[in-house]
C-alpha cells in the first residue's frame, strides 16, 4: 500500500507540471500585450508597465540566456518568466486580482468552503436518491417501472445546468415563493461563520433558525448541480446491479433460502458498490465545473461564481487561480477516489 | 469482435475475406435491431425532426438577425403571432430558436469531427508506435483530462477571447482524450492478435492493418462515442454561451439567449425557457440515439 501511495504520489508531479505548464501557456498567448488587455486599452501606462514587471513580460519565457552570460551565475539562468511563475506558485502565491488587487489565494481560501458544501449537498442528493433508485429499477428489470427510470436518468444527463437551475428559481422561488432564489443566507439572517459551512456553522453556533435558513437556500442550488450526477449514479447502480444479480452467488443465496432483502443488500449492492463509487468520483469533477454555472445562476458566492465574475471583468489571475485550483482539487480527489477500493472490496489490494 | 483463434499465415488472406463475406450479414440485422429499440426510435426521431427544422429554418422564417427589431412586441408573451413570445427587443423568439438549432448542431458536429480526427489519430499513432511516443501522448490525455468538464473549454476562451469559432476548437479539445484512449486501446488490443501478425507477417504495411483491422474492430464504440459526444458539444456550446464566452450578440444561439433571457426572466420568462427547450431537446436526442446504437452494436452491453 505505502509503496503503491509513493507510485501514484510521483506519477502525480509530471501531471501536476503539465497541468501548470498549460496554464502558464495560456496567459501567454492572450492576443497583443497581455498587460493592455488585462488593464483595459485605456489604462494609464505607468500601471501597464508595473504588470508587465510584475508578470515578468520583460523578460524572456523559459531560459534567461542572456542575463547567464552576463553574470555568470547559473542562478540568473532561471530569471525568467516560467521559472518565476513556479517558483511563485509553489510558494502559494497565485498573483493578484488585476481589479481589486486582492490575492487570489486568499478568495480561493474563503469561498472554498462555499463551493464545497453545495458540492456535498449535490453529491448527497445524487447518491441518496440514486443508488435507491438504481437498485430498484435493477430488480424490476423489463418492466415498465425499469424503462421509466432507465429513460429518467438519460434525461437528466441531458438537461443544461444553467437553465434547469432557472426554472427551478422561476416556479419553487417566483411562482410559489417556497423557497429564496439567490444567495446562501437571507439578508436579516445573522451567522457567526466558524468552518465557512452555513448550515454546520448554525449547529456549532446553537444558531439552527440561520441554519435551516442556509439549507434553505442550498436545496435549489443542489438540486440543480445534483440531477446530472444523479442521473449518472441512478445508471451505474442499475448496470452494476444487474451484473452481479446474475452470478452464481446470487443464485446460491436465495437457494439457501436467505431472504430477498438480505441478498440486494449485503451480497449484491455492496459487490456493485465499486463502480459506483469510481462514477461518483468522476463526477465530483464534473460538479466543481459544474458549480461555475450554477453559482452563476444562483450567485451563489463560491469559487464558480468568483472565476464567472473575473471572466466577465477579463481578471485573468482570477480565470487562471480557479481553474489550476479546481484541477488540482479534482485530481487529488480521483487519487482519494482509487485508494478506497481497497476498503471496499478486500479482494483488491494495492503493494 | 474477438479476434478468431490463430490461422496460420498463409491462411491470413482467407480469413479476411470470410470476414468480408460475414460482415454484410451481420450488419443486416443491426438495423432491424435498432428500429425495435423503442428509445432509440424516439432519439433518432428527435434529431431527424431537429435537422429537417435547421436545413428548413432559411425557408420557412428568413432571418437576419442584424436588422431584426420589432419595438412595438418588445417582451410580448406567447400568442398566435408570436408562437414562444418575443425579447426585450421585439424579436420573435421562435424565429430564433430555429435558427439557433443551425448554429448548435453545425456547432456541435464541427466540434466531434475535428475532435475525433484528432483523437484518432493520436491513438493509433501511439498505440502503432509504442515507446516514448505513447508516453509522451497518455501523459497528454492525462493532461487534458485533468480539467473535468467544460472548465479547460473555459480557460481557453477566456484567455483567447469569446467567440463561437474559439468556443468550438476548446470544446474540440477538451473531446480530444476520449477519442484517443478508444483508438489507443483498440490497436494495443489488434496489435497482438495473432491475425493481425499473420497479416503483417504475409507483408501487410502499417496503413492497411489500421484500415483493414483496427477500424473496423474499433468502429462499434466510436460511432456510439461519435453520437454521444454531438449532444455533448452541443450542451458545451451552449454552456459557453450562457457564460458570454461563445457566440456573440446579435446571434440566435441559444445559450446566448438564455443569458440574456436571465436578466428578464421575472417579466418574461419565455425567453429562456424556450431556447433551453431546443438545447434540451438536442441533447436528449443524440444521448439518446447513442445509447441505442450502443445496445445494438456491441452485444456485450446489451439490456445493460
Amino acid at each position: 500500500m505505502t509503496s503503491y501511495l509513493t507510485r501514484r504520489l510521483l506519477g502525480l508531479i509530471p501531471l501536476l507540471i503539465g497541468v501548470t505548464f498549460l496554464i502558464f501557456l495560456l496567459t501567454r498567448v492572450i492576443p497583443g500585450d497581455p498587460a493592455v488587455a488585462m488593464l483595459g486599452e485605456r489604462a494609464a501606462p505607468n500601471l501597464v508597465e508595473r504588470l508587465r514587471r510584475d508578470m515578468g513580460l520583460d523578460r524572456p519565457l523559459f531560459l534567461n540566456t542572456a542575463a547567464y552570460r552576463e553574470s555568470g551565475q547559473l542562478r540568473s539562468l532561471f530569471d525568467s518568466q516560467y521559472f518565476t511563475y513556479m517558483g511563485r506558485l509553489v510558494r502559494g502565491d497565485l498573483g493578484r486580482s488585476v481589479l481589486t488587487l486582492v490575492p487570489v489565494s486568499q478568495s480561493l481560501r474563503h469561498r472554498f468552503p462555499a463551493t464545497i458544501e453545495l458540492a456535498l449537498a449535490a453529491m448527497l442528493l445524487a447518491i441518496a436518491v440514486g443508488i435507491p433508485a438504481g437498485t430498484w429499477a435493477s430488480r424490476k428489470r423489463g418492466t415498465l417501472s425499469d424503462t421509466f427510470v432507465t429513460l429518467v436518468a438519460i434525461v437528466g444527463v441531458s438537461f443544461p445546468v444553467f437553465w434547469l437551475a432557472i426554472i427551478l428559481i422561476y416556479f419553487f422561488a417566483v411562482v410559489l415563493g417556497w423557497l429564496p432564489p439567490s444567495g446562501r443566507l437571507s439578508s436579516t439572517t445573522q451567522l457567526q461563520s466558524v468552518t465557512g459551512f452555513y448550515v454546520l456553522d448554525g449547529i456549532l453556533t446553537g444558531n439552527l433558525r440561520a441554519s435551516l435558513d442556509a439549507l434553505k437556500h442550498l436545496i435549489l442550488p443542489a438540486v440543480a448541480l445534483g440531477t446530472i450526477p444523479l442521473a449518472i449514479v441512478v445508471r451505474m447502480t442499475r448496470s452494476a446491479m444487474l451484473e452481479v444479480l446474475g452470478q452464481d452467488y446470487v443464485r446460491t443465496a436465495r437457494a439457501k433460502g436467505i431472504n430477498e432483502r438480505r441478498v440486494v443488500r449485503k451480497h449484491s449492492l455492496k459487490n456493485a458498490l465499486l463502480p459506483v463509487i469510481t462514477i461518483i468520483g468522476l463526477s465530483f469533477g464534473s460538479l466543481l465545473s459544474g458549480a461555475i454555472l450554477t453559482e452563476t445562476v444562483f450567485s451563489w458566492p463560491g469559487i464558480g461564481r468568483w472565476v464567472y465574475d473575473g471572466i466577465t471583468s477579463r481578471d485573468y489571475p482570477i480565470i487562471q487561480g480557479g481553474v489550476l485550483f479546481v484541477a488540482i482539487v479534482f485530481v487529488v480527489v480521483n487519487l482519494l477516489v482509487d485508494l478506497t477500493y481497497p476498503l471496499i472490496d478486500p479482494r483488491i489490494q494495492y503493494s | 469482435m474477438s479476434a478468431p483463434a490463430g490461422p496460420p499465415a498463409a491462411e491470413a488472406a482467407t480469413v479476411s475475406a470470410q470476414a468480408d463475406d460475414a460482415r454484410p450479414r451481420r450488419g443486416n440485422r443491426n438495423p432491424r435491431r435498432f428500429f425495435r429499440h423503442p428509445t432509440g426510435v424516439l432519439g433518432l426521431s428527435i434529431v431527424l425532426f431537429l435537422t429537417l427544422m435547421s436545413l428548413l429554418a432559411p425557408v420557412l422564417k428568413p432571418y437576419d438577425s442584424r436588422s431584426d427589431r420589432n419595438l412595438r412586441a418588445r417582451l410580448a408573451p406567447p400568442s398566435a403571432e408570436h408562437i414562444f413570445g418575443a425579447d426585450e427587443l421585439g424579436r420573435d423568439i421562435f424565429t430564433r430558436v430555429l435558427h439557433g438549432g443551425r448554429i448548435s448542431l453545425r456547432a456541435g458536429l464541427l466540434a466531434v469531427a475535428f475532435a475525433s480526427v484528432v483523437g484518432t489519430l493520436l491513438g493509433v499513432l501511439a498505440g502503432f508506435v509504442g515507446g516514448w511516443v505513447d508516453i509522451a501522448v497518455v501523459w497528454a490525455v492525462d493532461l487534458l483530462l485533468a480539467f473535468p468538464g467544460i472548465l479547460l473549454a473555459i480557460a481557453i476562451v477566456a484567455t483567447l477571447g469569446p467567440n463561437l469559432t474559439n468556443a468550438l476548437l476548446a470544446i474540440a479539445i477538451t473531446q480530444v482524450p476520449i477519442y484517443t484512449r478508444i483508438m489507443r486501446s483498440a490497436v494495443l488490443q489488434v496489435k497482438q492478435a495473432e491475425y493481425v501478425q499473420a497479416a503483417r507477417a504475409v507483408g501487410a504495411g502499417g496503413v492497411r492493418v489500421v484500415l483493414r483491422h483496427v477500424l473496423p474492430n474499433s468502429l462499434a464504440p466510436l460511432i456510439v462515442q461519435l453520437t454521444l459526444s454531438i449532444g455533448t458539444a452541443i450542451l458545451d456550446v451552449a454552456a459557453l454561451g450562457f457564460l458570454g464566452l461563445g457566440a456573440q450578440p446579435p446571434a440566435p444561439e441559444w445559450g446566448l439567449m438564455i443569458r440574456d433571457g436571465f436578466s428578464q426572466f421575472l417579466r418574461a420568462p419565455w425567453m429562456s425557457i424556450f431556447p433551453g427547450v431546443g438545447i434540451f431537446l438536442s441533447v436528449v436526442g443524440f444521448n439518446l440515439l447513442g445509447d441505442a446504437i450502443r445496445d445494438v452494436l456491441d452485444p456485450r452491453l446489451r439490456g445493460v
